[in-house]
């Protein structure tokens, strides 16, 4: 909670923090009036359609347009003779520009992937351009893709963590597991398509584009166009949802703004649903080699954790499974590793807590079958190796409360009255297992700019150069200036998602909230102060010391004034004939820490405990995810209502990675990603979602920011597949290490 | 940019006319009727099918369920799947029917997929949907790219070296069990085919799906009067809770008297390369006593010929699984 906000302001407290109020862009998007990405048109607007390689490796033999550019409405068929140059992002360790797929699109003819551009074709109809990008003649010099699903590491793998002598601790411990865990490939799937609408105006960019970071998007496509960042502006208002795909740029986008360069016409792309299996990232593969060493108390004395993921013929993605594993639990010996190895596949990206959700799965199958074998509980065996201090840092967290999470989860849940054998427990003629799991994900913060305008008119607006991913940020912002200000939230017109604002953070890491918070508590107190200024300029307050006016409630009054009886700031504006005030705030992240820049000197994490039932009905081999308590530890929720909906969406997504999910690379028919479509990429339905109940611990914390506001995008999704793995194995006895747990795992 | 005629005939005889001159009116028919579209107008945007003519058969007559002189039941072919499965008739006369409309796409699909398209729906196989794969049913000769590829979702019934192809449709599977009897308009001429002669197998020509020829027009479907007595259920199996095509599903119709089974009828879904009558599983059925042990040794029998892909043989006991579930909770049907 905001104490106040300088010296000489007592802020009033009201409950804006906290509650739970409807999100204030709900009605334009079930109005169908929210224009996303491609809802943008103008005049003399083309259409591009990438043709895409329909091998995944060798080199283009010829490339024949001449069929195509004759066609109706076709202004142009793109290739890497006659696009234009693009550039590179220059290599740099800071996170200041960040893409994944490093290298431009038609950079060279060699294919390194399946559906990799090889051409664009630019028509005045959508339906022109798709005609035309079919006409294109490819032949190749086809050679045979690697896309194995077993994979084996290329280089020396990289250490992650390390500490004590895990391999000695290992090989005297009383009990052992030593088993390998996969996760498949998996491509978000969110409903708005990657989109780019690039308007050239002769000089700059304007580019409307489906991303998660404008502020990123505007530096990238600058550095790879050949042109000043002034010269590009990026927006995305609005985001059918991202999970992670939409963070950085893709090759589509150059596509876009270079046809809109060459042919000096708005130019609409928008990737196709086959398309997004192919160039626009992926969460890749993993292989998980987990070694538990643990006394017969349960408690570890040796964690190895070695991973291997795939990524792309060019770029090292890694990704980073043993993120949760060096803090989740005390074990004084450790090491945790990860290989990368490249395969004909497209570059693989962030999606929904990267590494830490794979991770996971590996982590806590891991542990369950720790606690089958020692007949230990699985909460009391996570109780036990509870810990107060990161051990991998040596550092105390700042709030960490996954005891908390584990004991309030299981009451809710009901897991006292759990059984632990196999099969042992039923209800309406249904085998239900119980399974659970911990949960972590990151707690930082990026750098942030944000401006607030208090206004003579009343109004009030906040803008900042991050962006609504669909997860609640308008709202959520909405709500921290009302409560900075004693405002209420609906009079406040909040402005993102244009890299033209103030810098914002990412859309990524559940790190938008907790950077915000300090931004624009500091912006709301410079907009105070002027206020207060401009009050000491004119009646009634003319010739008042600022330090002797207050802020408070939207009002100015002096100090031995109530609220009521001062006068309202917008009065205090027209009094001094001043239009509007404007404060700026600004806030350096942490995020730096991670990327092991700067030397942390806190260890800040959010934790949670997932709690699943399934029901098996071994009589037809269906098996169901029927109930979920999910606790988390998440630090101060600004909106219960918007943040439940993210732990809700969470868990049906964990429902989804642990029973249907799964990109398949086809390596008898030209390392295809097959079922590159909606219905054979089985994601949850509403049907599948289960019953789920959520609980926030809503402990602040306040060394992230004043308000100990975290992020939620992530942790929520975190245990979720390995509860569910625990669950099935207590149902059915089958102990399923790769996922997605299918039928045949099953009944085989 | 791929054209096409659109037409709109104003009687069945001309729309049967109309598409009379095509070579062929199986896959890459170059003239195509068009219902609710629901598969064609997919088909279209993928390549896969390039009509240049379409006739829209959405405003003839066909819309009708009426009851039948004999009992039995006529589906006009432009009747919604929607309004098929909720009609009162097929409620309570022919449940498995309206139970497995509903366990099929989405409620929005269903609001716009007709009879007669249902009856055509073509197949899901990855390789078939796209253009850039080897698929001998679209391009012959061209190869399969399933059967050494990603087969999972294959038939285990009735496939050939050529083809592997499920048929996916769910109503087709209760229309088998049901014994419908399909009607053809061509020209003047009118003729009908019991619904388990008009799938064709793969077998060198996969192809060719069913006996249709040029210019024929499905009217409408018949269903025999409704056996007095006998419980029917469409159960489905798939990996997810709804909105999928099956794994393994099956139709039954079955009768008991004094504990013994004095008529049964059974079709599978989702494991053959049509909708699978199993006259195995029935001569198994046939005067045996209605307990778990004869629902076991019919679904054995139903599955003997059953041949696994390396993908898909856990299908033969899921389907096996869903067969004799299906028999038992037909007995427990009210």
């Amino acid at each position: 909670m905001p104490t106040a906000q300088n010296g000489t302001t007592e802020n009033k407290v009201l409950p804006v923090i906290g509650r739970p109020i409807p999100r204030v862009d709900g009605p334009l998007k079930v109005s169908g009036t929210a224009a996303y990405t491609s809802d943008h048109n103008f005049p003399g607007m083309l259409y591009a359609v990438p043709v895409p390689s329909t091998i995944a490796k060798g080199t283009i033999a010829t490339l024949d347009t001449s069929a195509a550019e004759k066609m109706p409405g076709v202004r142009a068929v793109f290739h890497r003779e006659n696009i234009g140059r693009f550039f590179r992002v220059p290599p740099n360790a800071d996170f200041s520009i960040v893409i994944d797929e490093h290298r431009p699109p038609l950079e060279d003819d060699i294919i390194r992937y399946y559906g990799q551009y090889v051409a664009v074709a630019i028509a005045e109809s959508l339906e022109q351009a798709q005609a035309a990008a079919d006409a294109v003649r490819v032949t190749y010099h086809e050679e045979t893709p690697d896309v194995r699903t077993k994979l084996v590491a290329q280089d020396e793998p990289k250490v992650d963590s390390q500490r004590g002598d895990p391999v000695a601790a290992f090989n005297s411990a009383v009990v052992k597991i030593d088993q390998t865990y996969v996760t498949p490939a998996e491509t978000h799937n969110p409903i708005e398509l990657h989109a780019t609408v690039a308007v050239w105006d002769g000089t700059a960019f304007t580019l409307y584009e489906s991303t998660q970071a404008v502020k990123n998007q505007q530096l990238a496509m600058s550095a790879m166009l050949g042109v000043p960042p002034e010269n590009v502006r990026v927006i995305s208002r609005f985001l059918g949802s991202g999970f992670g795909g939409k963070l950085w740029p893709w090759t589509h986008c150059l596509l876009a703004a270079a046809a809109s360069r060459n042919l000096n016409r708005p130019v609409k792309l928008v990737v196709s649903r086959k398309m997004m299996f192919q160039a626009v990232g992926h969460r890749p593969l993993t292989q998980q080699r987990v070694r538990l060493g643990a006394t017969t108390n349960g408690e570890l004395v040796s964690t190895q954790h070695d991973s291997l993921n795939h990524s792309s013929i060019l770029d090292d993605y890694d990704e980073g499974c043993s993120e949760a594993t060096p803090h989740l639990y005390q074990c004084p010996n450790l090491r945790a590793t990860n290989g990368v190895v490249h395969l004909n596949v497209g570059t693989p990206t962030s999606m929904r807590g990267p590494g830490a959700v794979p991770g996971l799965f590996a982590l806590e199958s891991a542990m369950d079958e720790l606690a089958v074998k020692l007949k230990i509980d699985p909460v009391e065996l996570r109780l036990r190796n509870d810990t107060q201090i990161d051990e991998s840092l040596n550092l105390p967290f700042t709030s960490r409360h996954l005891k908390e999470c584990l004991t309030v989860g299981a009451e809710k849940f009901g897991w006292h009255q759990r059984t632990p054998a196999v099969g042992s427990m039923g209800k309406d003629g249904l085998i239900l297992g119980w399974g659970m799991a911990a949960a972590t994900w990151i707690a930082n913060r990026l750098d942030c700019e944000a401006t607030i305008d208090l206004k003579a008119d009343g109004s009030v607006r906040v803008a900042c150069g991050t962006q609504d991913i669909g997860t609640g940020t308008y709202t959520m912002l909405a709500q921290i200036v009302g409560e900075a200000l004693g405002i209420d939230p609906d009079k406040i017109e909040v402005v993102l998602g244009d890299s033209a604002l103030p810098t914002g953070p990412l859309s990524g890491g559940s790190m938008v909230t907790a950077s915000l918070v300090p931004a624009v508590l500091e912006a709301a107190k410079n907009a105070i102060q002027k206020v207060q200024f401009a009050a000491t300029t004119a009646s009634p307050f003319s010739g008042q010391s600022t330090d002797n006016l207050v802020f408070s409630n939207g009002r100015i009054h002096r100090k031995d004034q109530a609220p009521a009886n001062g006068v309202p700031y917008e009065q205090v504006l027209q009094t001094a004939n001043i239009n509007s005030v404007s404060g700026t705030g600004r806030s350096q992240g942490d995020f730096t820490d991670l990327l092991g820049l700067t030397k942390p000197k806190l260890s800040s994490h959010s934790f949670g405990a997932q709690f699943v039932e399934v029901t098996w009905q071994p009589e037809i081999a269906r098996l169901r995810v029927s109930r979920v308590v999910t606790a988390i530890d998440a630090g101060r929720i600004i909106n219960p209502r918007t943040g439940r909906n993210q732990i809700e969406g969470a868990v049906v997504m964990g429902v989804g990675m642990a029973l249907f999910e799964h990109t398949i690379y086809d390596d008898q028919n030209r390392g295809a990603p097959i079922n590159s479509n909606l219905a054979d990429y089985v994601v949850s339905t509403n049907a599948d979602a289960p019953e789920i109940d959520v609980i926030f611990l809503d402990y602040p914390d306040t060394h992230l920011n004043a308000l100990g506001a975290r992020g939620i995008g992530e942790i929520g999704l975190a245990g979720v597949a390995p509860a569910i793995a625990s669950a099935v194995y207590h149902a059915t006895g089958v102990r399923v290490r790769e996922l997605p747990i299918r039928i045949e795992d099953l009944i085989a | 940019m791929h054209t096409f005629e659109f037409t709109r005939p104003s009687d069945l005889t001309s729309a049967a006319t109309a598409a009379a001159s095509a070579n062929t009116a199986q896959q890459g028919a170059e003239i195509r009727f068009i219902a609710g579209g629901t598969t064609l107008i997919d088909l279209m945007k993928l390549n896969v099918e390039q009509p240049h003519t379409l006739i829209d058969l959405n405003r003839l007559p066909l819309g009708a369920v009426e009851t039948l002189p004999d009992g039995g039941l006529k589906i006009g072919a432009m009747v919604r799947n929607s309004d098929l499965a909720h009609h009162s008739s097929v409620l309570n006369d022919y449940p498995v029917l309206s139970q497995a409309l509903l366990s099929g796409a989405s409620a929005q699909l269903r609001n716009k997929a007709t009879t007669s398209g249902n009856l055509l729906q073509r197949t899901r196989c990855m390789y078939f949907r796209d253009t850039t794969m080897p698929c001998n049913k679209r391009e012959p000769g061209s190869g399969c790219g399933a059967i050494n590829g990603v087969n999972r979702m294959m038939a285990i019934l009735g496939t050939s070296e050529h083809c592997i192809a499920t048929n996916p449709s769910d109503m087709n599977v209760a229309l088998t069990a049901l014994e419908a009897t399909i009607h053809i308009q061509n020209g003047q001429a009118v003729r009908s085919v019991p619904i388990n002669e008009f799938y064709v197998l793969p077998g060198e020509r996969p192809q060719r799906e069913t006996v249709l020829e040029p210019g024929d027009l499905i009217t409408h479907v018949t269903l025999p009067p409704p056996v007095a007595g006998n419980k029917s259920l469409y159960l489905k199996l798939r990996d997810r809770a709804s909105y999928e095509f099956a794994l393994a599903s099956a139709a039954v119709i079955i009768k008991i008297e004094n504990n013994r089974l004095s008529y049964a009828r059974v079709a599978l879904g989702g494991v053959g390369t049509k909708p699978w009558r199993s006259k195995e599983a029935e001569q198994v059925l046939a005067g045996a006593t209605s307990s778990e042990n004869t629902f076991r040794a019919a679904a054995e029998a139903a599955l003997q010929g059953a041949r696994a892909q390396s993908q898909n043989g856990f299908k033969i006991e899921l389907a096996k699984r869903c067969l004799t579930h299906a028999l038992k909770l037909a007995t427990q049907t009210a």
